[in-house]
């Protein structure tokens, strides 16, 4: 068995080993429960809260807006559902066609409800235009929620501009920033609400954070004890929170270097990918996260190519149809007018922190040939823009 | 997810390309739901004066499990006089791969629509009478294509318009 290159980090990322090592003694000796009395009660609440002091400090926040959750898309819930049902009066919603399904999942739930709920188009390179969404404020609008940067494309969004335009309206702004946290600096200032999650960035599944502005007032998801002030009940997950802020630690600690390295890979895929015949880039060429890069290749179906590169012990990841459950092309590709049958054909390579040169060599040695040999077996043959198939 | 065999036959695929010289294609499936397969087939006569499926070959545009059953659709079909072929079904070639994903059975039957459609495609051409039940499949397989055509309607006009204008340069490529 070789040796996995795994270039699939926007999915997830290895747990760092610093984050294992910080993690392992809330494990094994500190296991008390953070509402207990006693010393190891209380060990554990001071892990939770100098944790909860770290990850607000990347953010510039107060520790008191940091709601741990299970994960962002708890957060994401928590924000959008959260915020409606303090809504007395006002009824409606903005959010983007390109969404995670966290966030578009919930707002469709939303609308159910009988909320009113605005998705935004995109350009080609997948951004909302923020003139745009300054048209589709209205007086009853609550909630813009646009996010950071996208998990398919890396497209980045105007998060600066579109938090001042809710800001002069007064709507609360939510970000998921679950790609782009610990990767890009974000403009905190301009935003209310803010999901990230522990396992983008080398910390353990299963622990998120939603950035609560001061002042912002949410209903909780979930009842119980009144854990995180009553804003999401349940025991906290010490080992969680604790591996995420040594997560966020190293993450920001290498803000300086680490991205610019991805962003240097991210260039040379993209360099070397287009030079494939019939090959587009699927985003934005330089407005985009450093780590995530997508690309379609017409007469090819994506899951075949992930599985040839996973024979070749390269993990990725793509947005076909048939790599869905409901047997849908990616709804990100389809909003930036990526045509069907290229929509089909897509490659998504996502770089991490341990991500070498040499890994992205043997993926840009395999990837011609492996796309050729689809290629051959195909009825389609690549040149016209409909891909039209020819005997 | 995948069983070992239908890996396998992804992996080394069976008949797979385009014959120098067929008798017939079985063309199924649409580039908008991600799947097509295009099967070739040569008919000839046996020893015992039997048409049979001499040889078979296949093109697709598709998944793992979309690639694996053509290669076993086209092994199981090989050799076979046509009446043998007319009875391959999608379920015979899903249980020869050891079964398939349940979201993946689709592949299985555009298999057996492919070899349906290059049988009937040759019995047509050579003014032959058509089995009944050849008919009804191929006439459940047309309408099956046509209703695509018609879900998709929208992102074809898309496409073809994009195609008319030929490639378009993006702001960010």
């Amino acid at each position: 068995m070789l040796k996995t290159i795994y270039l699939d980090n926007s999915a997830t990322t290895p747990v760092a080993p610093e984050v294992l090592e910080a993690m392992l003694p809330y494990f094994r000796t500190d296991y008390g429960n953070a509402s207990s009395l006693h010393a190891l009660g209380q060990t554990a609440r001071r892990a939770i809260e100098r944790a909860r002091e770290e990850i607000a400090a990347t953010l510039g926040a107060s520790p008191g807006e940091i709601v741990f959750t299970s994960g962002a898309t708890e957060a994401d819930n928590l924000a959008i559902k959260g915020l409606a049902w303090t809504e007395k009066q006002k009824r409606h919603v903005i959010t983007s066609r390109v969404e995670h399904p966290a966030v578009l999942r919930t707002c469709e739930w939303l609308e159910s409800q009988g909320y009113d709920v605005t998705f935004l188009d995109v350009d080609a390179a997948g951004r909302v235009d923020p003139e745009e969404l300054a048209a589709a404020l209205r007086d009853d609008t609550f909630l813009v929620t646009i996010m950071a940067g996208n998990n398919e494309i890396g497209t980045l969004q105007p998060i600066e501009r579109i938090g001042a335009l809710c800001r002069e309206r007064g709507v609360t702004f939510h970000t998921d920033a679950v790609q782009a946290y610990g990767k890009v600096p974000i403009p905190v200032h301009a935003v209310d609400l803010l999901s990230a999650s522990a396992h983008k960035l080398h910390g353990p599944k299963g622990v998120g954070f939603l950035y609560v502005r001061d002042g912002t007032k949410l209903l909780p998801l979930v009842h119980g004890g009144g854990h995180e002030g009553g804003r999401r009940s349940g025991t906290e997950n010490t080992p969680g929170i604790v591996g995420f802020a040594k997560a966020a630690a190293l993450a920001f600690g290498e803000l300086a270097s680490t991205p610019k390295r991805m962003r240097g890979f991210r260039d040379r895929l993209i360099d070397a990918i287009t030079q494939i015949p019939s090959t587009r880039l699927n985003g934005h060429r330089t407005e985009s996260l450093p780590h995530i890069a997508n690309f379609s290749f017409q007469a090819i179906e994506g899951e075949s190519l992930v599985m040839r590169l996973d024979e070749h012990g390269i993990a990725t990841s793509t947005g076909s149809a048939c790599s869905s459950p409901d047997l849908e092309p990616s709804h990100v590709l389809l909003a930036i007018g990526v045509p069907l049958s290229m929509a089909h054909g897509s490659l998504r390579v996502s770089t991490g922190r341990q991500t070498t040169s040499e890994e992205i060599d043997a993926l840009l040695e395999v990837l011609p040939t492996v796309v050729e040999e689809l290629r051959a077996i195909s009825p389609f043959k690549v040149g016209d823009a409909r891909c039209t198939p020819t005997e | 997810m995948y069983t070992d065999r239908v890996i396998d036959h992804f992996r080394h695929p069976h008949n797979m390309g385009r014959l120098a010289e067929y008798s017939a294609i079985g063309k199924v499936g649409n580039i908008v739901c991600g799947d097509v397969m295009w099967l070739y087939i040569k008919v000839e006569k046996d020893a015992q004066g039997r048409e049979t499926i001499a040889d078979i070959s296949w093109e697709t545009f598709g998944c793992t499990a979309a690639i694996a059953t053509s290669s076993m659709v086209s092994a199981l079909a090989k050799g076979k006089t046509l009446d043998e072929a007319i009875a391959i079904t999608n379920r015979d070639v899903a249980q020869e791969l050891g079964g398939l994903p349940p979201v993946k059975m689709h592949c299985s039957a555009l298999a057996a629509d492919a070899l349906n459609e290059a049988i009937y495609a040759y019995l047509s051409a050579a003014g032959r009478e058509i089995p009944p039940a050849l008919v009804r499949r191929h006439e459940r397989i047309q309408k099956e294509m046509a209703a695509i055509e018609k879900r998709y309607e929208a992102f074809l006009k898309k496409d073809e318009a994009q195609a008319a204008e030929g490639p378009k340069e993006d702001a960010c490529a």
